[in-house]
């Protein structure tokens, strides 16, 4: 009698157990599971209409083709989950993008061409974030003046010129590691190296308290403009990371990148979760966001729909995902 | 005479936690009528009440014989009652004149504001207050303090007031302009205002008020003339409860000096600081408002090091300049506002625990989870922090939760120096309780305990000595058997005093 009358109880206890751990696992991972759905959901909609959307070179071409976004989203998801943002990484990523063309051209081994765009990318942004944690300039401002040096400097030196002839061995976008291309490969390990990274390491703890509350942050020790000039370095280097496989994957490079480069990547951190106010989010969700929209756009293509409406498709998305995130904050408060 | 405003059985709840109940009031033209109360006995929400902010749950207020309902502040200006707050609500990039009518500009034909209009009605209001030396076109960001709140009782006798309400009109202002303001309130009070005056400090009070109402823990306690009443009898009605059965203090032996300050400064909050902590010992720190009590832990945190000054922990002279570098010396803040500087609202209750010793619970670059795991769990069983589990957002704990959580941080660092800003300020009763018992348990390990607090009656009741500061100065430092209420009151406004009589 008394074994039956326990054992309701502990099933209650254990369901109660996997709904605490479901609970959590929704709760950290909310929107990243919202944007798998959507991409998911996406595929199978459109493959219906047009079954060529799911070919192997399709999917090919819709996650290599956009894999450095993602690369450099990831550094922004760190930036904005500090409470900062860079709205300079687009130009930044094209003037990494012509250094590399320039030594690649210029008779540099190729591991020259390939190296030092990630280290000017992180000594730029080393300057970047000694002015937003030292000088205390809003990080908006300081990135916007970034902007338009880089941009402004980029045009003149080139002379708007398109860097062509290309040795083969440099285009490390065209190829293949165990016949999986090179940047899919990149974005995947590095996403996940840096989620591990964001969400067990001390460094990546303090990241998101800086961007809960600067305040309490510092009174609990951390030390803020180290970190701030740790995470916009860190930053940089992802950005010549992205630039690096910007520039390998065709057989000229513009001087000009994508327009709204930065705006594509800093959408991707946010659509992925990361709050534009600081302190939550994670890599995972900015690169799934990056693959959503890469998908998005592929997919007007194949149901005939012109592609200028990703823009307004992605407009609609953000603001969805903001109004999201105030909800929940404003659940959480209470 | 008819009372211009009366308050009958006023009662007010806030989530179930009763602020104000059963409380009346009255005030007649050409009086100052002071309320007094210690924090949290309910002055700010009869005030709020008052001026519109708030809807009474039960009880009338009258204004010239007829009830009224007040549903926002602008029924309460029209009905002739006005307010100046602490915390003064102007415009700083307009113009006095412009602040002064703002939201009931003179009007031409045609709509058009009437500006010659606008800045003669601010002169003569100011000149009124004998305020002649104050231009109406100068910005607001421009004033001092005293000269903002000249301009904010102009703003509210714009309105025709008849009743005006200042709340703690005096904690911001230096000596001389707190004898002007008391010269403003006599004129306004020859003019037949009515004026409720909320304010902690003695001397005011019997200087200017002719009534006083006094308020406890959200009920009406009484209403005495000035003149029937002394500085020890207020206290004793404000406190009014045995204070040793309230606060169970322990009896601990007291060992070595931990904390030696001689002659510490920073600004003019922090002034020429000396004093020492055991262990074991808990050292209160009583002031008023504005005292430099706060500004003092800062400094000794790190968090505005100090400018000159010797700091020694355990014998050891240290130079703290950083918040990090005063928590490796084993010096711990709890602070006052624990939502902005205590803790992270978004981030998990192990989270936060962990958030000062993340060297601790990592092997210098991951994070031990299982290790925060058990720390947080030791801690919430410890302070008996009522949560769902460890990984709960602490910003959805009630607000003793997360004070117990913050305290629980600061725990973890195994502090030698413990400083606790107000406690158990907007903190329950229970947990309160809660809170003292385990600063008495700290206290029996050994850590020496800081413990500012503007309840006089905590101050009383937990600590082994009272340090007292006023105008950023330690006055004096007494022992527990010494302090009561009386001495340690007199000591909060004794600079004041001395430069009334000199």
């Amino acid at each position: 009698m008394s074994n039956l009358g326990n054992a309701p109880t502990r099933r209650t206890t254990s369901a109660h157990l996997i709904q605490s751990g479901y609970r959590r696992f929704l709760g950290d991972y909310g929107q990243e599971i919202f944007v798998l759905a959507a991409i998911v959901a996406l595929f199978v909609c459109v493959t219906l209409v047009n079954p060529r959307f799911i070919a192997v070179n399709n999917l090919n071409t819709i996650l290599s083709g956009n894999a450095y976004i993602a690369v450099a989203a990831i550094g922004m998801a760190m930036v904005i989950i500090t409470g900062n943002i860079d709205v300079s990484v687009g130009a930044l990523i094209g003037v990494l993008a012509t250094v590399a063309g320039t030594l690649a051209t210029s008779g540099y081994p190729v591991w020259v061409a390939w190296t030092v765009p990630i280290l000017v990318g992180l000594s730029i942004n080393t300057v970047i974030g000694l002015l937003v944690a030292y000088a205390r300039i809003p990080s908006i401002v300081v990135t916007l003046g970034a902007l338009s040096i880089l941009r402004g400097g980029l045009i003149s030196v080139t002379g708007g010129a398109w860097i062509s002839n290309l040795p083969p061995s440099f285009l490390l976008a065209q190829q293949k590691l165990l016949g999986v291309p090179v940047p899919l490969v990149a974005m995947i390990i590095l996403t996940l190296l840096a989620a591990f990274w964001m969400r067990n390491s001390a460094f990546g703890r303090s990241l998101y308290a800086l961007g809960g509350n600067p305040e309490a942050a510092v009174a609990s020790g951390i030390p803020a403009e180290r970190r701030i000039v740790q995470v916009f370095a860190i930053h940089g280097m992802f950005a010549g990371l992205a630039a690096v496989l910007f520039a390998t994957q065709l057989q000229v490079i513009q001087s000009t990148v994508p327009p709204n480069l930065e705006l594509t990547i800093i959408t991707a951190a946010v659509i992925g979760g990361v709050s534009i106010l600081g302190g939550t989010g994670t890599v995972i969700g900015s690169t799934l966001a990056t693959i959503l929209f890469a998908t998005i756009g592929s997919a007007l293509i194949f149901v005939n729909v012109s592609a200028y409406w990703l823009r307004a498709v992605i407009g609609l998305l953000i603001l969805i995902t903001v109004l999201a995130d105030m909800l929940r904050r404003r659940r959480r408060s209470v | 005479m008819q009372p211009i405003v009366q308050l009958n059985g006023l009662g007010k709840s806030f989530g179930g936690v009763k602020a104000l109940k059963n409380v009346g009031l009255d005030i007649y033209p050409g009086e100052v009528h002071a309320l007094m109360g210690e924090n949290g006995a309910g002055k700010s929400t009869l005030i709020k009440i008052l001026s519109g902010l708030y809807t009474p749950d039960e009880g009338t207020i009258t204004v010239n014989g007829e009830a009224v309902t007040f549903s926002s502040t602008r029924d309460a200006n029209a009905a002739g009652i006005a307010t100046v707050y602490q915390e003064l609500l102007l415009f700083p990039e307009l113009t006095v004149a412009e602040n002064i009518f703002l939201g009931n500009y003179p009007r031409r034909a045609g709509g058009m504001i009437d500006w010659p209009a606008v800045r003669a009605g601010s002169r003569k209001l100011l000149d009124e207050l004998d305020t002649h030396d104050l231009d109406v076109d100068k910005k607001v960001a421009n004033l001092s303090v005293a000269q903002r709140q000249r301009v904010e009782i102009a703003k509210a006798l714009s309105k025709n007031a008849k009743v005006l309400i200042m709340d703690e009109p005096t904690a911001s202002l230096v000596e001389s302009d707190v004898q002007r303001l008391l010269d403003i309130v006599r004129q306004l009070r020859a003019r037949g205002v009515g004026i409720l005056y909320v304010s902690h400090r003695m001397p005011e009070i019997f200087a200017v008020c002719d009534r006083v109402t006094i308020l406890r823990d959200g009920a009406y306690v009484a209403t005495k003339n000035i003149d029937e009443v002394d500085e020890p009898a207020l206290v004793s009605l404000m406190v009014g409860r045995s204070i040793d059965n309230l606060f169970p203090k322990v009896g601990v032996p007291i060992g070595k000096p931990v904390l030696e300050v001689a002659g510490l400064n920073h600004g003019n909050r922090v002034r020429d600081i000396s004093f020492t902590v055991r262990q074991g010992e808990i050292l209160g720190v009583a002031g008023l408002v504005g005292s430099g009590r706060t500004e003092l832990a800062l400094t000794l945190f790190g968090m505005t090091p100090a400018t000159s000054g010797d700091i020694r922990v355990e014998g050891e002279a240290v130079a703290i300049t950083s918040p990090s570098q005063a928590r490796n010396l084993g010096i711990a803040y709890v602070p006052e506002d624990r939502g902005s500087q205590g803790l992270i609202k978004s981030m998990a209750i192990r989270k936060n625990v962990t958030l000062a010793t993340l060297d601790k619970v990592s092997n210098g670059i991951f994070i031990r989870t299982p290790a925060e795991m058990s720390r947080a769990a030791e801690a919430i069983k410890r302070f008996s922090v009522r949560c769902r589990d460890a990984d709960q957002p602490i910003g959805q704990l009630s607000g003793g939760n997360q004070q117990k959580v913050v305290i629980a941080k600061w725990l973890e660092i195994k502090p030698r120096v413990l400083i606790l800003d107000e406690p158990t300020r907007g903190v329950d009763v229970g947990a309160k309780s809660e809170i003292h018992a385990i600063m008495g348990e700290l206290a029996r390990e050994g850590v020496a305990i800081i413990m500012i607090s503007s309840e006089l009656p905590e101050v009383l009741g937990m600590s082994d000595r009272v340090m007292v500061m006023a105008e950023g100065r330690v006055t004096e430092i007494l022992e527990r058997s010494d302090a009561t209420p009386e001495r340690v009151g007199a000591a909060m406004t004794a600079h004041r005093r001395e430069e009334n009589a000199a």
